[in-house]
This record gives C-alpha cells, structure tokens and sequence, in this order.
C-alpha cells in the first residue's frame, strides 16, 4: 500500500504521492567488484527522478536493480511496500516497470509501429492460434492496441517515420521510437537510461519535452539516469548522486548543487 | 455588373454557402483529417453542425461583430472552421503564419487589434502568451490541442471543445442573435483580412470581401470545370490568400472536399493516400519532389534507371504535345502508352499525382525544365500569375496553351493593361478593397477607377497574347553597359539542377555578374555520401572542393544557355560562392513564402558581394544566425570564390536603336 501522507504538490502543478520503490542498503557485486556499495533511496510516486555520477558510478546497475534484471547480494527491493523477490524480466513489465536502454535495442528490420507495437504484448492476451486466424477476438484485440499505439505514436510526433524500418533512422529519433514502445506497456514505472546520451541540443530539447509532458499527460513515475547536467537538473523533482558505488548526495535539484561532496566528486572542485 | 448566377442569389458570404452545401451535399464528405493513422471524415451536414456550434460558442464568450480573430495553426478542419464561424457572427477571420517568430506575431495580432486568438496547439499559444503584454486589444485564446495545456492559467484560456460544448448548451439563447448576424453579411462585407508576407518593408493587412473571395472562387472554378466531386490537399499555409481560395473560396463554392495531412512531415505520404484532383503547390514543392525522384532514381539498380532516363527522354519528346491534344505519330505514342504502364504511371502514383486533373504552381517562376518534366509525365500542371490583392487570379493558363516561360491570359472578368514602364496593372473583381489602417499604401497601390499596380515588369507575347512575366519591376535593371538585367531569368536556371536549392544573381549597374549559391542538403548529402564523402556540417560540405566543382560545372552551363538569349546574354555569371548557411525566413533573408529578400542579403552580405567584384579568393565572414525560437547565434566561415566559365553572347544588342 502508497502511505501518501507525505504527499505534495510541486510548484508547477503535479501531485506527487507516496513512495512507490524503495532501495534498502543495496549492495551489488561482480566477483570482487564491488559495483554498488549500501545505497538507500526511495521512487515516489508521479516524481522525475534522476541518478547522476561520474562515469563507473554504477549508475546503470542501480537501474538494473530496480529494474529487476541484477539482483543484489544484500539489502532488498521494495516495490509498493513488498519485499520484490528475483523476478523474470517479463514478470517486472507486468508489474508496470518498463524502460528504454542506453545502447539502444530495437529490433531494427522492423517498422517503427511494428516495433512500437510489440510494447504492447502483455496487454494481448489472445493466444497464438486465434492470432494467427486473426478473427473475433484477435482482430478486435489487435485494433484497440493499434488504436492505444497510435496515440503514443501522436504524442511523440512520430507519425512520419510510421512504417520506416527502424534501421534506417538517426539516432536521435530511434531514441524517441525507443521510449514510444517502452510507453506502450502503460507502465507505472517508467526507467530511462541516458535518454539524451550523443544527442545535439535540439534533440535534447525536444526530449525533455516529451519526457516532461508523459510525466504530466500520463502521471507516470520515471527514473533517469544522464549525464547532462543541465538536463537533470530541470527535469527533475529529486536527485540521487553516486560515486564509486556509494551515494553520496540525494535531494533536490538545488540541495545537490549545493552539496560539497557533491561539487568535489562530479561538478569540479572550484579553483579559486 | 450585376452577375447573378443559377442558385448563386442570395448566397453572398461564407456561412450561406455553408448553409447550401449542408442540405444539397448533406451526406458528401466536406472535410477529411488523418489523426491517429486513420482518415477522419466529417460529411457537409455534420460540418455544418459543428460550424454552428463553434459560431454560438464564440457568441457566447462575447465575439461582437466587427471584431478581429486571429487563427494560428498547420492546416486542420477545425481551423477553416474556426474562419467561417468567426464571418458568421459578423467578425473577421485573420489567419497568421504559423511558423511566424513572436515578434512578427505581436506585429500583426497588434496591428489588427485582434481581441481573439484561435491556435493550434502549446506552440503557438506560448508565442501569444509571451507576447501578450504588449497587446491593448487581446482578450480571449482558444487552443485546440489540448497537450500540455492543463497547467495554464484558465481566465483568459479556453478549449476549443468547450467552446462549442458551451455553444451547444446555449443554443437555444443564442441561435436567434447568431441567425440575426448572419442574415446581415452580404457581398460587401469583409470576408478575411491577409497579411501579406511582403518582400520589403512590414506586412499589411488586406482586406478582402465575400465578392472578392466569392466572384474570384466561382471563376475559378468555372474556368478549370471544377466539381463537387473534387479532392484537394491543403497543406499550404493557412495564412496564403491561395489556400484561402482554394480549401474556403472554391470549396464552398462547389462542395469538394478538402483533406487535411496528419503533421507536416507526412504531407508527401497523405498527398500519396489522397491522391488529390485539383492540386496546387509552390515551385518548391515540385522542385523537391523532382530533386527526391532524381535521387532515388540514382540510388535503384541498373535496370530501373536506364528504363526511366530512357522513357523519360522520350515523354520529353511527346508527352506535353500528347497532353495538349497536338497531333503526335502512332509509333510514338503506342511507346508514350508503353511508358505510362512502366514508368510514368508508376511515378505518378509515388507522387500522389495519380488522379490529378488539374494541377497549378504560382507564388514563383517556376524552371521551364521542372515545368516541362511534369507536364511530359501526362499531368495537367498549369501556371497562375496572381496576388494577395488581386484574390489570387489574374492571369491563368487555359487547358491545351499551356508554356513554362508565360502565364496565360487574363483570368475571367479581369483587365489588364501594361504601364509605360512595363509595369503590369489589373482591375477584376477579386481588386482588394483596402490595406488595413493603411490609406497611403492603398492609395498608392490601387487607383481611382480601380486599377492595381502588381509591382510585376511583362508584356503580352505578340500573337498568343499570353503574358510573360519578366521580374519584378523593381529587381529588373540594367547593367553598366545598358544591357538588361533580370536576376530571376537566371537564379531559376541554376535550381534546375537537383543540388542547387537557391541561387542569389547581382549585376545591377555593374559590368558582370556574380551569384550566391545554396546547396541543397538532401541532395549533395546523399552525393557525399555515395562518394564516400564525409562532412561534419553543412557549411563543411557547402565548401568541399569536388562540390564546388560541380557547381561550377551547373554554372557554365547555365552561362551556355543564357548566352543563348539575345536579351539577357550579360547576365552570365562570371563569379560565384557557395554560401555557408541557407537562406532562411528566421533571419529575414526570405519571406514567410520562401521569396528571397533581395535588398536584405545584399545588405547582410554586402563583404562578399566585394570579394566577389574585387577579384579576391577567398573571403572570412560573419554571419548572425537567429534560431527558431527566436535566439541569436553566429557562425563564423572562409568561403572560396570560384570563377566560372562565361561564354560569348549570341550578338550582344546593347539597347541602343
């Protein structure tokens, strides 16, 4: 159950509830690796929030582990105030958790609608016989997905790149195809892995904007990890910031801009 | 002269043509969009509905008549019919650039004093937001996409599904004021107020009133033998006097359908679904689909390309004669039929232009080459000359005398006399009726008895009597040694060519002339990268040398071609540089419609224009660059002036006789 008694509402409008997942004492190893160290943080619901750190912070783990594909040597995962034992990864995107990559891993002989359809495979429930007939119930399933696609497809101003196969796009709108198909599953939970990594300014803009407004439209709950700072900074409601696996900042975007571990560790020390 | 058309009596203004074509083409669809990947169709009857609905709506947020509301947005059903609801209760639709920065905004929604803003989404509502502070008049916006919307301050802020819900509910109230308002509109009043984009000076708002816009739609329309059953695409700023014609004027007037793309950037693959009858585009639009066909023509195999250079070559031979009804010899046209199975059907179908019977370019001179190339496919591409003050139509090419280099005759009901200095002057009833707060502009453009000066240099082609175009009055000059000078003549010659995109020619006075160019990205993108050329930027590749060479190839040639014209052989170019950035609307240097603003680039450029007549190689320039959003930035280059190759004069006639 949300404990929403410490929910608020942010200056610009956005209900922000109780908390959704909770990271207790985290610890991550590879063989003698240790790649996170201890960490506690808490995702709550309908907020932006942001991992930053320098590069080899374990960033990207700690976004494995929420999104369930590592699991921990110590401390456990909470989701919704239950302890989250190991899961399969189709099992997590059923529980609502859905999340775009880093490198990015579309399939790439696929048309942009096919591939943004196949977000929404958990929602069809026909089995493979009556899709492959595709009569009664099948079609009319297909249909409304198609129709649940097509407005995702409106929303990120994709309408254009509709039928190109995937292969053929820049990076910057495989990107937006990338987090299309992650926001067909309806997810609750919605884990962004560097989305502006190697894009140009216009790009980033444009997908701030689209990360804002699917927090806004949708009210989903999104956790990113980037290396902008500027970008984290604006987007976000709340921030976590590591090194070498510990934490060593968590608040406010304007709380960790002014926290010295933080400065030193990954905005510079400052020379004068 | 009265005219009085069968049926047409009675039927003086937009919401009364409306009116007809909700109970004779009742169930015949009036308006299509695409929206979430399918074709969303509203027939006459339920347009009409929800016309009405909007009409009461604005009523009931207290549009009065007279007054002045702004539309802002791409091409959407709900804007047209944001236009005939709004000259329903009696006020005057004013349709802006969408793409317009903020600044220009609050120069035309203060100039006509606007006190509504329909718009189109976040976008557009943020640039009225932004620049609300400076405007006396505003009061109320109304957007239709709701997206992004939720957090604003609501006062001032309406949706446009509200406003008709709230007409809707207060239907019974209101019907009566708002059939009290209509039934007042007659031929004179004001149909909508344009604010033409003006290649000097700032925009001026034209008025036009439903005899201009009816007398000029059903002219039109009867000319070309336009039906109820046509279908056009509109995708052409909602702000152009020629969309306003076209998806309002003429589709009112005949009941055809007008079909809206689902963004901007599928225009090309609805324009393929829609398959259009009637259908209008700017050169531009015809100069890139012959540059994408070009390229991907370069791209097939082997085979695919020596079929379609070779039927090609032949369609050059025949097919404008075919398509004029000339007689042309059995063997050529059972291989122009061979051709249209294998080729130019094909081709048509991949441009969308598979059902067209009419099809019209203006705004600019379009390339004879370009011009030919489609009407050799079999499509009926005709020329208009026209303007904002004139509703568009003053000449227009007739089916069966249609040539690249002239315009046609005079439109229905239109004079047309030609001023001592080759100025071209019309009187129709489409002539504006004024500048908007403007009495000295009126004054000067249109005289006593109703003439209107086109700011255009012609004359009439003995024999044909069609006219011909040869610049605008003040671009043509001389040249120092009194030869003529008409830049246009030239620059259009070089867009030919697929990797030339525009082209700037200078030479006013002067002994010689020389030329900016812009490449075409799309084009000499796709050459750098089947050449194996790699470039960071475009002002990289703007400067590679083997693009330099090329363009210096176009470039003689285009010299070989002028000289040939006994008129117009100094207009040769003898230098040339390939500018570092595009010639864009966001910092003047074009118009909204995408004309060059000549005096402007002279201006802004004026360093390399003197590197170009002082014999310097190269020159290290600034440019102020201004950003979409309205930001500034520079870019800094060292671009290469390269000499071309001019070619002797046929016999040079200095105008001395």
């Amino acid at each position: 159950m949300l404990d929403n008694s410490l929910s608020y509402v942010t200056d610009d409008g956005r209900t922000i509830g109780g908390v959704v997942m909770e990271m207790k004492n985290i610890t991550l190893r590879f063989g003698g690796v240790v790649a996170i160290q201890g960490i506690s943080f808490d995702i709550r619901e309908g907020e932006i929030r942001a991992i930053i750190g320098p590069n080899g912070a374990g960033k990207s783990s700690m976004l494995n582990v929420i999104s369930g594909f590592y699991v921990p040597q110590e401390g456990e995962v909470l989701f919704h105030g239950k302890k989250r034992p190991p899961m399969r990864p189709y099992e997590v995107a059923r529980q609502g958790i859905a999340r775009t990559f880093q490198n990015i891993a579309l399939f790439e002989g696929m048309s942009v609608l096919d591939n943004v359809m196949t977000g929404r495979l958990n929602h069809m429930k026909t089995g493979l016989f009556s899709q492959a007939l595709w009569k009664g119930k099948a079609e009319k399933e297909e249909t409304e997905n198609r129709e649940f696609v097509e407005r995702i497809i409106d929303f990120l101003e994709i309408q254009h790149i509709r039928k190109t196969p995937v292969s053929r796009l820049p990076y910057g709108l495989k990107k937006r195809v990338e987090l299309a198909r992650a926001l067909a599953a309806e997810p609750k939970l919605l884990l962004l892995d560097e989305p502006m990594a190697g894009m140009n300014v216009e790009e980033k803009e444009d997908m701030s904007r689209f990360i804002l407004d699917v927090n806004d439209e949708f009210g989903t709950t999104i956790a990113l990890i980037e290396h902008d700072m500027g970008v984290v900074m604006d987007l976000s409601d709340r921030v976590v910031v590591m090194d070498y696996g510990k934490k060593i900042g968590d608040g406010t975007p304007d709380e960790v801009r002014n926290n010295q571990a933080v400065i030193d560790a990954y905005l510079g020390v400052s020379h004068d | 002269m009265a005219q009085m058309q069968m049926g047409a009596e009675g039927m003086q203004s937009l919401p009364a043509l409306l009116q007809r074509n909700a109970v004779q083409f009742a169930d015949a669809p009036a308006y299509r969009e695409k929206e979430f990947g399918i074709w969303q169709c509203w027939t006459w009857a339920e347009a009409a509905k929800e016309i009405e609905a909007l009409a009461l709506g604005l009523v009931n947020l207290g549009v009065n008549e007279g007054d002045f509301v702004a539309i802002i947005g791409r091409n959407r059903p709900y804007l047209y019919w944001s236009m005939i609801a709004a000259q329903a209760v009696g006020a005057v639709p004013v349709p802006l650039y969408q793409d317009a920065a903020a600044e220009e905004m609050a120069y035309v929604l203060g100039h006509s004093g606007a006190r509504f803003v329909i718009v189109g989404d976040q976008e557009q509502a943020d640039k009225v937001i932004e620049v609300q502070d400076q405007l006396n008049q505003f009061e109320h916006m109304i957007y239709l996409d709701p997206r992004g919307m939720r957090k604003y301050d609501h006062t001032q802020l309406h949706q446009f599904s509200h406003i008709q819900d709230q007409g809707r509910a207060a239907y019974d109230e209101l019907i009566g004021e708002l059939a009290k308002r209509q039934a007042k509109l007659d031929y004179d009043s004001t149909c909508v107020m344009l604010y033409t984009s003006g290649t000097t000076g700032t925009p001026k708002g034209v008025v036009l009133s439903n005899r201009n816009v009816i007398q000029s739609a059903k002219n039109s329309a009867e000319f070309d033998h336009l039906t109820q059953g046509e279908n056009i695409l509109s995708y052409l700023p909602m702000a152009w006097v020629g969309d306003f014609i076209f998806s309002i004027g003429q589709a009112l007037w005949c009941g055809f359908c007008v079909n809206c793309p689902e963004s901007q950037d599928t225009m090309m693959t609805d324009l393929r679904e829609i398959g259009p009858t009637y259908f209008f585009a700017p050169p531009r639009v015809f100069e890139g689909q012959l540059t994408n066909v070009l390229i991907r023509m370069e791209d097939s195999s082997a085979l695919k390309r020596k079929m379609f250079h070779h039927f090609l070559a032949h369609a050059k031979k025949v097919g404008g004669e075919i398509l004029d009804g000339r007689p042309v010899g059995l063997m050529d046209r059972l291989k122009y039929a061979l051709g249209d199975v294998l080729v130019y059907g094909p081709l048509k179908d991949t441009l969308g232009y598979g059902r067209i019977r009419v099809g019209y370019t203006a705004g600019e001179a379009i390339g004879p080459e370009i011009f030919d190339f489609y009407r050799s496919l079999g499509i009926n591409l005709k020329q208009l000359y026209g303007q904002t003050e004139a509703t568009v139509f003053i000449t227009v090419q007739p089916d069966g005398e249609v040539r690249a280099d002239t315009v046609g005759v005079p439109a229905p009901e239109v004079e047309i006399k030609i001023g001592d200095n080759g100025e071209i002057y019309y009187r129709s009833p489409g002539t504006f009726v004024e500048y908007f707060n403007n009495p000295d502009s009126t004054a000067s453009t249109k005289d006593a008895e109703g003439w209107v000066a086109t700011g255009d240099a012609g004359f009439f082609e003995e024999g044909s009597g069609h006219l011909r175009i040869i610049d605008r009055a003040k671009d043509v000059g001389k040249m120092a040694d009194g030869a003529m000078f008409a830049p246009k003549y030239v620059e259009n010659k070089l867009k030919f060519y697929p990797d030339i995109l525009e082209a700037v020619l200078f030479g006013n006075g002067r002994d010689r002339c020389v030329a900016f160019i812009n490449i075409d990205l799309t084009a000499v993108g796709n050459w750098a990268e089947r050449n194996n050329i790699a470039y960071a930027s475009y002002q990289e590749l703007a400067g590679h040398p083997q693009v330099l060479e090329s363009i210096r190839s176009h470039v003689t040639a285009v010299n070989q071609s002028v000289a040939e014209d006994e008129m117009l052989s100094g207009c040769q170019v003898h230098r040339f540089v390939v500018l570092h950035k595009e010639l864009d609307a966001d910092d003047g240097e074009m118009t909204r419609t995408r004309k060059v603003r000549r005096r402007i680039v002279e201006e802004k450029f004026a360093d390399i224009i003197t590197a170009l007549y002082d014999g310097s190689e190269q020159i290290s320039t600034t440019t102020e660059v201004t950003y979409e959003d309205g930001r500034k930035g520079s870019i800094s280059a060292t671009l290469t002036i390269v000499d071309a190759e001019v070619k002797p004069g046929a016999i040079h006639k200095v105008a001395a006789e």
